[in-house]
């Protein structure tokens, strides 16, 4: 079996009285495409916040890349990358300096930024696009540009919530092209997603439903289980029982 | 004992290292804070083109001339000098006569009527007082509704009637004699000095560019969803805001040495205090305004409603309220209370200090600790309220 680079136990989450994550046991191994499903307001957010070292759990065991997320919020801050729904490249910046001052951020140092500047620019063909303002750029490339610079720093682990929102199909196809490399070098993705053709890319999907994991299996385990033809109609079922 | 030196060294050497490193971090992202405010044209106008328009707008609007200003005369003695001193008056240039009173009832009747700015009163035998005893008395009575111009009148005609005694003085009589012009300002007899308008710009301006801006560049991060990359990067949340914060400290800074110089090239407004003092009470007052913006930014969502509020919550209170036009003094009690929680009206109240009268922190020291004391006051709320955002 692979290396766990994620692993959580029993993590609950409670805001006063609510209970946002609901005794949530998982493992994510190095390399693998994990998405992660559930409803709006099902407690898919709160779950990242906290791998990602923005909250602390309530209770229950939580482990990312090897540290500890009630005490080595900073390490993990170090060893993952982040893309989120919302556009997260600066407009007014240049290609070359947003991805300067990802790289400054991340504490690497000139030679290696200028190095992965160079290697990301000629397997993008963004060459021409290197000192244009990213507000000039159409939306697909911006995207493609968002998720190397969430991966600029090698990073074990990246954290992709909803990261195709509103592109459209053929830019999402290739986005996800740009995943399936990515998780061939070794980084663990895990991603949120809305689009149910999507989630049937990945290698092992959960579904979150009223802050608990309902399901947790390959797509196509999935699928046979609970008899249905497409990731889409498993959700559904899960869902909405009735 | 090489050992020991050496391992002192490398101990500092990681020291140096860690600073470097987080310092780079730390400046590659004020580098850019830079950029965003240098690339955006409308940050730089309301950065320096405001401030410069301001202190130009108020500088000549509340102009230093006044040309035929509505004087009434009340002259209750009529007699030679009293003629001769209304005749030297009115052939200044800078009054126009609206009318010849005759008893002090007609005082408040002429200034209601509006046009009369100023009402100059001689007194019972001026003339016969001024030769026998050396000296009379006129009052100068102005409507203090219209600070500014009220000043000014007080001012020229004090000077004239000076003049005048100096003229009459020289060849008539060997003694000396005065004329004292008893000066009361009616509805704002409060009002201290002219150049009242530089000191409130300044604070005005201050606090809602550091306020304004500040809030604004911090909920745009939130509404581009970039401030979720950075509290899910390695920067701590309290180097983000510093690093949002920096630039604007030290643009303002230079705001208020930009406002100063230019005061006191047009209007040749010194800084009668230490200027040193100055600047760091300018500092202080910068900071502030600063943890203000961000407490602003914790609390709003979105950049309009960050503008909403630094504008609506602070620009109209601080005209309104702080002493910047209208008296505290003046005020009803509620409002003084109101006031009391604003900071610019203890800034206004120290620059004034420092700037016209020219006193030192004796005298401002219990203003500035209540600055101080804002400050940390804003700094622990928006901590609080930042980190209750992060859980």
């Amino acid at each position: 079996m692979n290396e766990k680079v994620i692993y959580v136990k029993n993590l609950v989450k409670k805001f006063g009285s609510f209970v946002a994550n609901d005794n949530l046991s998982f493992e994510v191994s190095a390399g693998e495409i994990f998405g992660f499903l559930g409803a709006n307001g099902a407690g898919k957010t709160t779950a990242i916040r906290i791998l990602s070292g923005l909250s602390k759990p309530t209770s229950g065991e939580v482990n990312v890349a090897g540290y500890d997320a009630y005490r080595q919020t900073e390490q993990i801050k170090k060893n993952i990358g982040y893309m989120c729904q919302k556009f997260s490249l600066y407009e007014d910046l240049t290609v070359r300096e947003n991805i300067i001052l990802y790289g400054g951020i991340y504490g690497m140092s000139k030679s290696l930024i200028r190095e992965r500047l160079a290697d990301l620019l000629a397997k993008l063909h963004f060459q021409e696009y290197e000192n244009r303002m990213i507000s000039d750029l159409p939306l697909g490339l911006r995207q493609k540009l968002a998720f190397s610079v969430a991966v600029l720093h090698d990073p074990k682990i990246v954290f992709l919530d909803e990261p195709t929102g509103g592109v459209d199909p053929i830019t999402r196809r290739q986005f996800w092209e740009t995943i399936y490399e990515t998780a061939s070098r070794g980084i663990t993705v895990f991603v949120t997603t809305h689009y149910m053709d999507e989630a049937e890319y990945c290698d092992r999907i959960s579904i979150m439903n009223e802050g608990k994991i309902v399901a947790l299996d390959t797509p196509e385990k999935l699928k046979k289980q609970y008899n249905a033809a497409s990731v889409e109609e498993v959700f559904i079922k899960i869902a909405r029982p009735n | 004992m090489g050992g020991f030196k050496n391992s002192k060294g490398s101990a500092l050497d990681i020291i140096n290292l860690l600073l470097a490193h987080y310092m780079k971090r730390f400046l590659g992202f004020v580098k850019k804070e830079f950029m965003h405010i240098f690339r955006d044209y409308r940050t730089l106008f309301i950065l320096f083109g405001i401030p410069a328009a301001q202190i130009l707008i108020f500088g000549y609007a509340v102009s230093t001339d006044i040309k035929n200003a509505g004087v009434a005369i009340l002259d209750l003695s009529h007699d030679e000098i009293t003629l001769k001193l209304t005749d030297k008056i009115f052939s200044s240039g800078f009054f126009k006569k609206t009318e010849n009173l005759l008893n002090y009832n007609d005082i408040d009747k002429v200034f209601k009527k509006g046009k009369t700015k100023a009402v100059i009163v001689y007194e019972d035998d001026f003339g016969k007082k001024l030769i026998r005893e050396g000296k009379a008395s006129l009052s100068i009575i102005s409507d203090g509704s219209e600070p500014n111009t009220a000043t000014l009148i007080t001012n020229y005609t004090t000077s004239i009637v000076n003049d005048f005694t100096m003229e009459l003085a020289g060849p008539a009589l060997k003694n000396s004699i005065r004329i004292s012009p008893e000066v009361k300002m009616l509805y704002n007899p409060a009002l201290k000095s002219h150049f009242m308008f530089v000191p409130g710009v300044i604070t005005l301006i201050l606090i809602l560019i550091c306020a304004l801006m500040t809030s604004v560049t911090i909920t745009r991060e939130k509404e581009f969803g970039t401030m979720e990359v950075l509290l899910v990067s390695p920067l701590r949340p309290i180097q983000i805001i510093l690093g949002k914060v920096m630039p604007y400290f030290f643009l303002s800074f230079i705001n208020v040495l930009l406002i100063l110089l230019l005061s006191w090239l047009v209007f040749g407004l010194p800084v009668k205090g230490s200027i040193i003092l100055l600047l760091a009470e300018c500092m202080l007052y910068i900071m502030m305004s600063l943890t203000l913006g961000i407490l602003i930014s914790t609390i709003s969502k979105t950049m309009q409603q960050a503008i909403f509020i630094s504008l609506i919550g602070l620009m109209l209170p601080t005209i309104l309220l702080s002493g910047f036009i209208f008296p505290i003094e003046n005020m009803p009690k509620i409002y003084d209370y109101v006031s009391s929680v604003m900071p610019p009206r203890y800034f206004i109240v120290i620059i004034k200090n420092i700037m016209i009268k020219g006193t030192g922190l004796t005298y401002i020291w219990k203003e500035t600790l209540i600055l101080i004391i804002m400050t940390l006051v804003f700094m622990g709320l928006s901590v609080r309220k930042f980190k209750i955002r992060l859980e």
